[in-house]
């Protein structure tokens, strides 16, 4: 985690339900519950599903106060490789990094968002389908998300999954969703 | 008992509905929009899995859940209901009622930017449309502040001094949607700490037959108005003993307004809502390049605490109000109170009225610099109206 500012940022891209802001918001408890100081936030135009949308993470160790949009982050998820082009790393340094669910290469996303920081690429829907038997990314890609930026720990995201399924599902449930969440760590691949 | 149950990474929507389930109303009378849905939906489903035995009534207008509270209000039970801009327009003319039968209704508003053109975005034009209604108008900053508020406006709603209804404000979007750490209280805490309601003239007593909202005309009704205005006077006296009782059970500690690095402040910002942790931000940074500055958070906008802002502002360089609404052909609200206030102090500050975020346009820590700058540089005119993050 970079320590040059005071709060690591993070800004997702996806479609009005395809799960940016729960894998937001479940990042923030991830994190919470390792005892960061977390924000999770979603930015609507209008709510409808399929309409482009974005949410956003900001977690550091001191009491955030800043309540502003994210403009500069330090990590840019997009959840759906039909929204890439140049917009979704807008204010994303070289330092940064860009992880995109896909089941494209590395090249096409280079090419279609012309960004020459570090790119990482999981296929999360795959995994999913795989393991959930449901093409909801959320979790394979914040395995992915953890592997690339160590933001919080797998185990961190593990707890967190446990606690939040394991009231309303069955144990299969919680243990595809960690399958699909190692998956997520284990198959990202990134650029140098 | 330990006073803290768990931290966790909620909405405000969430903490506003948990909150509603600890206090578990007799009477909750709602109708879903962008951005108070969640907050019904949360209830809703509290009510479905028998969490609370609260009778829910799922209205067809805002206009008709008002109305169905008013009605089980002086029946006696303890009421409430939340709702957003053209929802809260929409009550309008039942919000007046509501608070001149001094019924205790609590209503969290979560705040959005009133129509036309459509926007489902926040600001402050809702509440601003409702400041002389009658109505107790308090503004959280954060998730944790709309939970414990929610919660302190019951005790204050019925305290037989006040016997007014009250708006819990927050910010959509910013706080219903966002996820950040609340501390939930136990549910035997905020039971013991909201009680049981103490209904006045009851509909329900039947031995005591009663009439509510009869004719009124020039006979009395001026004089149930002078006693309205008198039980607004009185929160001024029962909010800080409440607050008081508040920070004892839970160990928050709630006031008029929030001082935030005010102490040996030259120049103060003051705001409504979750905008000051922005400036609170941009305080930070000011301090730390040696700038004297500070921020001055309303909690309370009505009744306006005149007193506490004429106490802190007396003799500072420069006061800077940021308004979230617009009053049309006047001061912006905020601004209005806050210059009214300091009309009669001592040694009157410089002052500046910066307009913001209107249908949800982002506030940026640079606007709220730029309007710091300006007080410094003593660059304020006390009649103009300035806008921030504005193309102009």
């Amino acid at each position: 985690m970079p320590v040059v500012k005071k709060f690591f940022e993070i800004r997702w891209h996806g479609r009005a339900g395809q799960g940016a802001k729960s894998a937001s918001q479940m990042l923030a408890e991830a994190a919470l519950e390792a005892g960061k100081y977390v924000q999770a936030f979603p930015e609507y135009g209008a709510e409808r599903t399929g309409a482009p949308m974005k949410a956003f993470n900001r977690i550091g160790d001191e009491y955030i106060r800043v309540r502003s949009s994210i403009e500069n982050p330090d990590v840019v998820v997009v959840i759906d490789d039909t929204l890439l082009s140049p917009e979704v790393v807008e204010g994303l340094s070289t330092d940064g990094v860009l992880l995109v669910n896909t089941a494209k290469d590395i090249e096409f996303v280079r090419k279609k968002t012309g960004f020459n920081g570090r790119i990482c690429i999981v296929d999360a829907t795959d995994i999913a389908l795989q393991e959930l038997k449901r093409g909801i990314p959320n979790t394979p890609i914040l395995g992915a998300l953890v592997r690339a930026t160590n933001v919080v720990s797998l185990e961190a995201l593990e707890r967190r999954i446990e606690k939040m399924f394991g009231n309303k599902f069955a144990k299969e449930v919680v243990e595809a969703n960690k399958r699909a969440l190692r998956r997520g760590y284990e198959e990202v691949k990134c650029s140098e | 008992m330990q006073k803290v149950l768990e931290k966790v990474a909620i909405t405000g929507a969430e903490a506003v509905a948990y909150a509603m389930k600890q206090i578990e109303p007799d009477v909750v009378a709602a109708y879903p929009i962008t951005p108070q849905t969640p907050i019904v939906e949360y209830f809703a489903k509290y009510v479905a899995d028998g969490v609370v035995k609260t009778e829910m009534i799922p209205v067809e207008s805002e206009h008709s859940a008002m109305s169905a509270l008013v009605g089980a209000a002086a029946a006696g039970a303890r009421a409430m209901t939340a709702t957003s801009a053209n929802g809260l327009a929409l009550m309008h003319e039942i919000v007046y009622i509501a608070a001149s039968y001094r019924l205790p209704i609590v209503m969290p508003v979560v705040n959005r930017a009133l129509s036309g053109p459509l926007n489902i975005h926040c600001d402050h034009s809702d509440a601003m449309a409702e400041r002389d209604s009658g109505w107790i108008q308090l503004f959280a900053e954060s998730n944790q502040e709309a939970y414990d508020l929610t919660i302190l406006a019951v005790k204050l709603a019925e305290h037989e001094a006040v016997r007014l209804p009250v708006m819990v404000n927050l910010d959509g979007f910013i706080l219903s949607h966002g996820v950040e750490p609340v501390e939930l209280y136990p549910d035997e805490l905020v039971k013991k700490f909201v009680g049981e309601p103490k209904p006045y003239y009851p509909l329900l007593d039947t031995d005591h037959p009663v009439t509510w909202g009869p004719i009124d005309l020039y006979d009395y009704y001026f004089e149930h108005k002078r006693q309205q205005a008198e039980a607004m006077e009185n929160v001024k006296k029962v909010f800080p003993e409440i607050a008081k009782e508040f920070e004892e059970t839970f160990g928050k500690r709630y006031n008029f307004v929030e001082e935030y690095r005010l102490d040996d402040a030259d120049h103060v910002m003051i705001a409504l809502g979750s905008t000051n942790s922005t400036i609170k931000y941009v305080v930070d940074e000011l301090r730390e390049e040696g700038y004297k500055v500070g921020a001055l958070k309303i909690w309370m906008f009505r009744p306006f605490p005149k007193e506490t802002l004429q106490r802190l502002l007396n003799g500072r360089k420069t006061v800077v109000v940021l308004d979230r609404a617009l009053s049309f052909g006047a001061e912006a609200p905020l601004y209005e109170a806050v210059k009214s206030a300091l009309y009669e102090v001592a040694a009157r500050p410089l002052l500046g009225s910066y307009v913001y975020g209107l249908g949800g346009r982002d506030v940026k820590p640079e606007h709220i610099r730029k309007a710091f700058e300006d007080a410094i540089r003593g660059n304020l005119i006390a009649d103009e109206q300035r806008y921030l993050g504005l193309r102009e």
